[in-house]
């Protein structure tokens, strides 16, 4: 489904990514881990194609598509979703406004009917139901004011909307209490453990692949990927720690 | 040259078109509106000519007026209102300007409170591209006897090119001693991170900005007789500059 071959970036003149070669097929949970600095959340960017992230060598396929070649919103009506680290604040426009919009933007440059009000509203009650987000905070504008779970927990109640094929997750268990986590865990589960799917967790903890079990974990460091193993690399990496493992 | 027109020099003309308002001049006296206390007075001005409109609005004991303003069309578009609140009357201005190209927009105000317990409200938004000029010059003059006063200014400006230019001036004047004025002034661009989301999700780029756009006006006009007409007025003008 996505394949990363020796992919370079920059932010600003600085080189951040320096060769990372990658491969994900559709039914399977990648975990990427690795210490402060080492490029993760770069790698979520360069992927949706925030501006100001360079890429200078490699490529990126997404179905056997240039994905580099695409605009931001063209990889997402291509059916790839970056769940942010930090969910941006956006005054004045409501959610259920912006997920409307968000949803039938990506249908439109699919060829396929918008999806009218009531049933968006359908849409939308299931996935913030199976989330536990009451239809009110769907009314409030994007993320203001909501405290740091609840903006995970509107990251996730977004992608059971959008239900993207792909989904790249920037520490999306950062700033969750354990009842949340679960929930948020279960929520990756329902929406992407699914045949025709793929999820790029991004995290530095392995308490969150309790509840999503990775099919691989990979270290990343200074901009490469320097290991892959099966889920119980990540029980190594927690208890002897990244330092230990790249001695 | 028209001797008798303003100049720069005149501070409520200092970023006005100036061969524009001397062609113009002399200007009709401005419009009187006298409304009697106890009253309700509102009025919509929507400037898509490029004309000058003058006001002057004497609020009786008592009485509101609310003025809602989209200032919009022409090469140089002017409003300008001068106001003065008797005892507890109220005061409401929701305005919005947007321009691109070389237009040149401005609200001009003068807030009089002449007596004690009125109460004063301007949200001013305008939104620029191009080498437009927006200008909001704002004073809320305050007597001495006019206490319990209770005004607010809120002053926004988005740039939508570097090479736009906001000018605003929230002023207070202010003889008395127990009052409440804030005011607040701000000029910025889009939230670049706030655009990357909304297009991450799928929104094409140009649908992002009048999205934030249209949150950034959305509000002036509440309350306003004329508030669906006035909105789309606006959207359509925004849909030229994005």
């Amino acid at each position: 489904m996505l394949q990363i071959t020796n992919l370079h970036a920059n932010v600003g003149d600085k080189p951040i990514l320096k060769g990372l070669t990658l491969s994900l097929n559709a039914g399977e949970i990648h975990a990427i881990m690795g210490p402060n600095g080492a490029g993760k959340s770069t790698l979520g960017y360069v992927l949706c194609g925030r501006p100001g992230y360079e890429v200078t060598e490699g490529s990126v396929t997404f179905n056997g598509n240039d994905l580099l070649d695409l605009e931001p919103h063209e990889r997402a009506a291509a059916g790839l979703f970056l769940g942010f680290q930090y969910p941006v604040e956006i005054p004045g426009v409501s959610n259920v406004q912006f997920l409307r919009e968000a949803l039938n933007a990506q249908r439109k440059n699919r060829g396929e009917a918008p999806l009218s009000g009531a049933g968006f509203l359908k849409v939308a009650r299931e996935q913030a139901g199976a989330l536990g987000m009451d239809m009110d905070m769907l009314k409030r504008p994007v993320n203001v004011g909501f405290s740091g779970g609840e903006k995970k927990r509107n990251e996730m109640v977004q992608m059971g909307i959008i239900n993207p094929a792909l989904a790249i997750l920037d520490e999306t268990d950062s700033g969750l209490d354990i009842d949340a986590l679960r929930t948020v865990g279960d929520g990756i589960n329902r929406i992407m453990r699914k045949p025709d799917k793929a999820v790029l967790l991004i995290t530095h903890y392995q308490r969150l692949l309790d509840y999503v079990k990775p099919d691989f974990v990979h270290v990343l460091d200074n901009g490469r990927i320097t290991r892959t193993g099966g889920a119980e690399l990540a029980l190594e990496l927690e208890r002897d720690g990244y330092k230990e493992l790249a001695a | 040259m028209n001797r008798n027109a303003p100049t720069r020099h005149d501070e409520a003309w200092r970023y006005s078109d100036i061969s524009t308002v001397e062609a113009a001049w002399p200007l009709a006296a401005p419009e009187s509106i006298i409304v009697p206390a106890g009253g309700n007075f509102a009025r919509t001005i929507l400037q898509d000519t490029g004309s000058i409109h003058q006001l002057d609005i004497a609020i009786g004991k008592g009485a509101t007026t609310a003025i809602h303003v989209l200032n919009i069309g022409g090469d140089y578009g002017r409003v300008e209102l001068n106001v003065t609140l008797h005892e507890g009357a109220d005061f409401k201005l929701g305005a919005v300007q947007i321009g691109g190209g070389t237009q040149n927009l401005e609200i001009i105000i003068t807030v009089t409170h002449a007596e004690p317990k009125a109460t004063s409200s301007q949200i001013v938004r305008s939104v620029l591209a191009g080498t437009a000029t927006g200008t909001y010059l704002g004073k809320v003059a305050v007597v001495r006897d006019a206490q319990l006063t209770d005004s607010v200014q809120s002053v926004k400006a988005m740039l939508l090119d570097r090479s736009a230019t906001a000018n605003a001036k929230p002023e207070l004047e202010i003889y008395a001693d127990d009052v409440k004025c804030a005011h607040g002034c701000a000029i910025g661009e889009l939230d670049a991170m706030g655009l990357f989301y909304l297009q991450a999700r799928g929104i094409a780029p140009a649908d992002a900005k009048k999205l934030m756009l249209q949150a950034f006006v959305a509000g002036v006009f509440e309350g306003a007789a004329d508030e669906d007409i006035l909105i789309e007025a606006a959207l359509k003008k925004l849909d030229e500059l994005v």
